[in-house]
């Protein structure tokens, strides 16, 4: 019998027919593709995407230039420079990340004592020169300011966490 | 008429093709269409990844390791965490154990899924991998919902793991366990049976056991010529000890049969992972040894201490005890393992990687001499390179 049964299945394209009709069968099933510029796939709020410096809500920026950020970029990707305002705190005048270097790990606003600079679901930042991806502190201030809303959102899910 | 010699033709396979899985250029000495020489050229990715940790904190070296074998990233920061650890003699909570069982195995189960698909791709068979994909994109997820990557997680740090699950993912990748099962059937309904995948991998690249054992295989080379050796049994971290799992081995050592072990092994990588799920233990992820471990923000904010710990572990990271340590785990490509050597500074003197793949590539010579031209593409596809981890 196992003869006669291996003999027929050989015979009949047995095996092959069943794949086709397994890949036919797959025709009606829902998309698994999306449309990417009008539709994305989903984001957790640990996503690692693009750079932010944020502000208090009074518009005073966060960051003190304690240079945690700039001691443990494994890529050494930020550079930081910092003196002591007029008012007497101390700021920093440079604030620059090299995005062609970051490796994007995570670890700038893990030791951010004071949640300035984050990681933000920003990943469309694409650019047609390299010299458009060294952020300086300005444009970090700006996606800052354009991201906020969404940083704060997954900053206060993700707090129970961290 | 007199007869012509006609001297061997040189061809080089890569580094752009993409069969080559990568940048590998293989230079083949061609007889015909039968191999006569397969000569791997290696290095096209060197990044100097050992030398640069040396330079590193070890905190620091962590995303490095997700950078070796970017397609079971998991898995190697296992190995780094695990060796730190056993130098510190630090204990890592039952939770953090637990976790990172769960997530090695969703790495195999990316790295097989990868694997299978691909090597049916080079051999003619283009549905598979789109399915795959599709399944990687999900399982890619729950790194996102972990670690905030999808690939580069660094997440297994020395002590633990860097946060906790999200409430909810336990149940999620459970429920997902039950609809990875028939999509692993269809892709076997696809390629098992089918003549044209069975012509291409049957007998072809076959390796003895003692043969595999000689060019230092390990993994699922070395369990396609039948020898049962996993690292998650003969030497448990982690607690693999406590679950109940099976080795698949093959029998004739071919091509098809290293498939055939990779569809199992992820079929025990879900049965794994459900029985991590039903008896996730509670409590911390991390080790709360706070000269190695950073406090959580909470803490960091209110108490002076915590801050100071914070200060000190960002900047210049902990020192580990003079000694040295080899560290392997059974990642799914094979034996990953590394071997530190710490002075006592807060930076590694030594970091020796020890990449399955490279082991696995010098006997390309030894596995394709003698075959077809299109057989060298299945060994090539069966060995599972990624040269990422080849060239370090």
């Amino acid at each position: 019998m196992g003869f006669l049964d291996r003999t027929g299945r050989t015979l009949f394209l047995a095996e092959l027919a069943s794949g086709m009709a397994l890949t036919f069968r797959y025709m009606f099933k829902k998309r698994a593709t999306v449309n990417y510029p009008y539709q994305k796939g989903p984001l957790s709020p640990r996503f690692r995407g693009e750079h932010a410096l944020r502000r208090y809500p009074s518009g005073e920026e966060r960051c003190i230039a304690c240079k945690l950020c700039e001691a443990i970029c494994p890529a050494q990707a930020i550079t930081i420079e910092a003196e002591p305002r007029d008012d007497g705190s101390r700021r920093t005048t440079r604030y620059d990340i090299d995005m062609t270097k970051c490796i994007y790990c995570g670890f700038c606003q893990e030791a951010c004592p004071v949640d300035a600079i984050v990681e933000g679901p920003n990943f469309e930042y694409s650019a047609e020169t390299r010299e458009e991806l060294f952020y300086d502190k300005n444009k970090l201030l700006a996606n800052g300011d354009r991201w906020e809303y969404e940083i704060a959102r997954n900053l206060e899910a993700d707090a129970p966490y961290r | 008429m007199s007869e012509v010699k006609i001297a061997n033709y040189m061809m080089n396979f890569g580094p752009q093709h993409p069969a080559a899985h990568g940048v590998l250029r293989l230079v083949l000495e061609l007889d015909g269409e039968v191999v006569e020489r397969a000569d791997p050229h290696i290095g096209l990715l060197h990044r100097g990844t050992e030398k640069l940790i040396e330079y590193k904190t070890y905190l620091q070296a962590v995303p490095y390791f997700d950078r070796l074998d970017y397609v079971s990233p998991m898995c190697q920061e296992h190995a780094f965490a695990l060796a730190v650890e056993s130098l510190l003699g630090l204990e890592v909570p039952a939770r953090g154990k637990a976790i990172r069982v769960l997530f090695s195995e969703i790495t195999r189960i990316l790295n097989h899924l990868l694997n299978v698909t691909a090597h049916a791709l080079d051999v003619g068979a283009t549905t598979p991998m789109l399915w795959g994909f599709e399944e990687r994109e999900k399982l890619m997820e729950f790194y996102e919902q972990v670690s905030g990557a999808r690939m580069h997680a660094a997440y297994f740090r020395p002590g633990g793991v860097h946060q906790d699950m999200p409430a909810g993912m336990d149940a999620a990748i459970y429920a997902y366990c039950d609809r990875l099962l028939p999509v692993l059937d269809d892709i076997e309904d696809l390629l098992t049976e089918n003549r044209i995948f069975k012509q291409r991998n049957v007998d072809v690249g076959v390796i003895t056991p003692a043969d595999a054992q000689d060019w230092g295989f390990s993994g699922v080379m070395l369990r396609g010529s039948g020898v049962a050796w996993d690292l998650r049994k003969s030497q448990p971290y982690d607690g693999y000890e406590k679950f109940d799992f099976d080795i698949p081995v093959g029998k004739n050592g071919d091509c098809y049969d290293r498939y055939l072990c990779r569809v199992e092994e992820m079929r025990q990588s879900v049965k794994i992972m459900r029985q991590v799920i039903n008896a996730l233990p509670g409590g911390p992820v991390s080790s709360v040894d706070r000269k190695v471990v950073p406090p959580h923000r909470g803490e960091m904010k209110t108490s002076m201490e915590a801050l100071i710990h914070h200060f000190k572990l960002y900047t210049e990271g902990y020192k580990v005890p003079a000694g040295e340590v080899y560290t392997a785990v059974e990642a799914p490509k094979g034996e990953f393992a590394v071997y530190v050597v710490a002075d006592g500074s807060n930076k590694p003197y030594k970091c020796k990687i020890r990449a399955p793949g490279f082991a696995h590539l010098q006997a390309t010579d030894f596995m394709a001499k003698g075959t077809l031209l299109a057989d060298a593409v299945s060994i090539v596809g069966s060995m599972d390179l990624v040269f990422g981890e080849v060239d370090r």
